[in-house]
């Protein structure tokens, strides 16, 4: 099935504005992995024909791991751009399958004069399912399956966005398992902060690996996330003890897919 | 008459040293930067009432927050003893309310006892869990010397202060057993307050009546006196909490937690670049004050809120053992960055009331009391925020400390540095070319 992804310039083209922008990120963009839970999330789209479209080369950094780093200044100047870019495309609503720029753009455009209503994918799928406009036809392929859920920093705790993702993966054919430090407690994957980018500080272990513990303990098959550096993160915990091979790291967007056949 | 005397005065410079006290930290407080929070009145008073008084976010240990909830329900409720031990005190009467209040002075006394008694019992577990179980978050590097002492000496004051109580009432119901007291009596040979009544016979049956109102003295002066100590410790200890808790739940930052502060002082710098009829060459308009430093170098470069939080630490440490960078051994520690940061602001009020407004001791909070290793090891998780019983953000204080290195100095890991240029050149912290953005599309 090919991907139907069409761009704001184009709809723009058309005379035609869609319902809502996928903004993709950088790592949806470029990264191997991530890219996989774009192509998930659009397929997902495609199926509920959702009438949606993607800036494409126009899309920047939100500036999200700039702000984190203590850069103001690149953080701002990345933030006034995007934002000359949305509203002259006059975007009403953001999805985003990327926790940073989920927050970076609900939170902290509105100051810059950027206000648009955002909403992480594990929140827009929940809805499309709640519609009626996404079937979960097989169940997928997770019958006697353990699943655990990895809540973002920037989606839980930073936003409260707890349950959409935790509604989606109980919807599955599996056995949904919370390991010791969850929601609120969950603990950090190592990423955030723009740590993503630098190596950790000396100190007696990686913070994904920790991480990757609390994963094990519960006896999960699969570690579910929303967010592409956790994923990251997840895969590199699961890849020191050897164990990528039993293990799946997936992204809730690719779980729903897989359910839906897609 | 004299001991009236002795108490007026006693009380008076026990108010006044404390008023004294607070209003120094008052000052220290507000030599932070500005800040406003005087909006979202209703949202800021139901904080503080789930928060402070409901002490809602302690729950989430329950065990903790059983044996405190003990120690904080005796402390209010004792207030209202605290009444007739002043109205006594001053007026030379003992035990004035009895006779007018009846049963309910029975049952208020009553309850006091019983609190008291729980709260004597959950003092006792606090300093096993501090000094026995060696509990590791309060046995941490930044908590030796002083800390562990300030926290020792308050649980200690509070195991007098609740021994003075039972001395006092206790030695008194076997006085007015012998119709000896200095209570009016009222025709009965108890008092019938729930643990004095018995604890008092068993202790003090066959002392002399000498020795029972000798006791019954010590205990109300014990009382009275250590309340007033008390409360002069408390500027000068983590124990403040019990008073800053309050405003500093009331001012509590209410926004989504993900969402850092923006810097109005950069968006005039990038509306500038971006507008094309900007002359750079401008002389800023009259009466534009100086511009601030980027970020927080010192104590007094960071909000009063953030210097209210410092204050309103009691060291408890969930912050830290909570922190992913603490937990796997780096030196990070968002309880240390509080109590560095309420350690530099006290040596900078002192300074400048000692020496002078523009002191400069030649030191700054960030180099001589926190180092740049600990705050790039910082996840921004909010890990620490979420767990801070009083609401307070360490994580505010180590992006402004961030801020600063980055903003005024350059100085940065150099894979940052990298990242950072990368975002200024090609729109992604990663080097991909913009023009690939939408390859994914069209890969298999």
């Amino acid at each position: 099935m090919s991907l139907h992804v069409p761009t704001m310039a184009e709809m723009m083209a058309k005379g035609e504005s869609p319902e809502i922008l996928f903004w993709v990120g950088c790592s949806g963009s470029f990264d191997d992995r991530a890219k996989k839970i774009t192509k998930a999330l659009v397929k997902i789209l495609n199926e509920c024909k959702v009438q949606f479209a993607v800036l494409g080369t126009e899309e920047s950094c939100t500036g999200d791991p700039a702000k984190r780093a203590g850069n103001e200044f690149t953080f701002q100047m990345q933030a006034m751009m995007n934002i000359q870019v949305l509203d002259g495309y006059e975007v009403k609503k953001i999805v985003t399958a990327c926790p940073h720029c989920f927050n970076t753009l609900k939170n902290e455009y509105p100051e810059l004069g950027g206000n648009y209503e955002v909403i992480h994918h594990t929140q827009l799928i929940q809805e499309l399912i709640n519609q009626g406009k996404l079937a979960l036809k097989g169940g997928g392929t997770f019958k006697g399956k353990k699943i655990t859920f990895h809540d973002p920093c920037y989606l839980g705790r930073a936003n409260d966005v707890y349950d959409a993702p935790r509604a989606l993966i109980e919807k599955l054919d599996a056995e949904m398992v919370e390991m010791k430090r969850c929601k609120t407690n969950g603990l950090c994957c190592g990423a955030g902060g723009a740590q993503m980018f630098k190596e950790a500080e000396k100190g007696n272990k990686e913070i994904n690996i920790e991480r990757t513990e609390d994963a094990l303990a519960t006896g999960a098959d699969i570690i579910a996330t929303g967010c592409p550096f956790c994923n990251t993160m997840m895969t590199d915990g699961l890849k020191n003890f050897n164990k990528e091979n039993e293990i799946e790291v997936l992204d809730v967007a690719e779980l729903i897919a897989n359910a839906a056949d897609l | 008459m004299v001991s009236i005397a002795v108490f007026a005065i006693i009380s008076l410079a026990g108010f006044g040293f404390f008023a004294w006290n607070m209003l120094k930290i008052r000052s220290n407080i507000r030599l932070g930067r500005d800040l406003d929070r005087s909006d979202k009145k209703s949202d800021r008073w139901k904080t503080m009432m789930l928060v402070a008084l409901g002490q809602k976010k302690m729950f989430t240990r329950p065990i903790p927050a059983l044996l405190h909830l003990a120690i904080y329900a005796a402390f209010m409720i004792t207030q209202i003893e605290l009444i007739e031990i002043v109205v006594d005190g001053l007026s030379g009467d003992h035990r004035v309310f009895r006779e007018a209040l009846g049963g309910f002075y029975t049952f208020i006394v009553s309850f006091i006892e019983i609190l008291s008694l729980l709260a004597l019992i959950a003092t006792v577990i606090f300093l096993s869990r501090r000094n026995l179980l060696k509990l590791p978050r309060l046995n941490m590097a930044e908590m030796n010397g002083w800390p562990k002492m300030d926290a020792n000496m308050i649980l200690f004051m509070e195991i007098i202060l609740v021994s003075c109580i039972f001395t006092m009432n206790g030695a008194d119901e076997v006085l007015y057993n012998r119709g000896l007291s200095h209570a009016t009596a009222l025709g009965d040979n108890s008092f019938g307050f729930s643990i004095s009544s018995f604890l008092g016979p068993i202790l003090f049956d066959g002392m002399s009546d000498g020795t029972l109102h000798t006791l019954e003295r010590v205990g109300w002066w014990g009382h009275i006196g250590m309340v007033f100590a008390f409360l002069n410790y408390l500027p000068y200890s983590k124990h403040l909490h019990i008073l800053f808790a309050f405003p500093n739940t009331y001012y509590s930052n209410l926004e989504a937690k993900g969402r850092f502060t923006n810097m109005e002082s950069v968006t005039n710098e990038v509306k500038l670049m971006m507008d094309p009829s900007a002359d750079p060459y401008a002389t800023p308009a009259e009466g534009t004050a100086e511009p601030q430093r980027f970020g927080a170098k010192d104590a007094t470069d960071l909000t009063w809120k953030n210097l209210m939080d410092s204050y309103s630490c009691t060291e408890c440490g969930r912050c830290t053992a909570s922190c992913p960078a603490n937990i796997t051994g780096k030196l990070l520690s968002p309880r240390k960055i509080m109590m560095d940061t309420r350690d530099r602001i006290e040596e900078i009020g002192n300074n400048q009331r000692k020496h002078g407004k523009d002191y400069d001791d030649g030191k700054s909070l960030l180099g001589d009391f926190i180092t740049e290793e600990e705050i790039w090891a910082c996840t921004s998780c909010n890990a620490c925020v979420q767990e801070c019983p009083v609401n307070i953000d360490p994580l505010a204080i180590i992006i402004d400390l961030r801020r600063y290195l980055v903003m005024e100095e350059s100085k940065m890991p150099t894979e940052l540095a990298g990242m950072l240029t990368n975002i200024e050149n090609n729109g992604a912290p990663w080097q991909f070319s913009p023009a690939d953005r939408l390859n994914w599309k069209d890969e298999a």
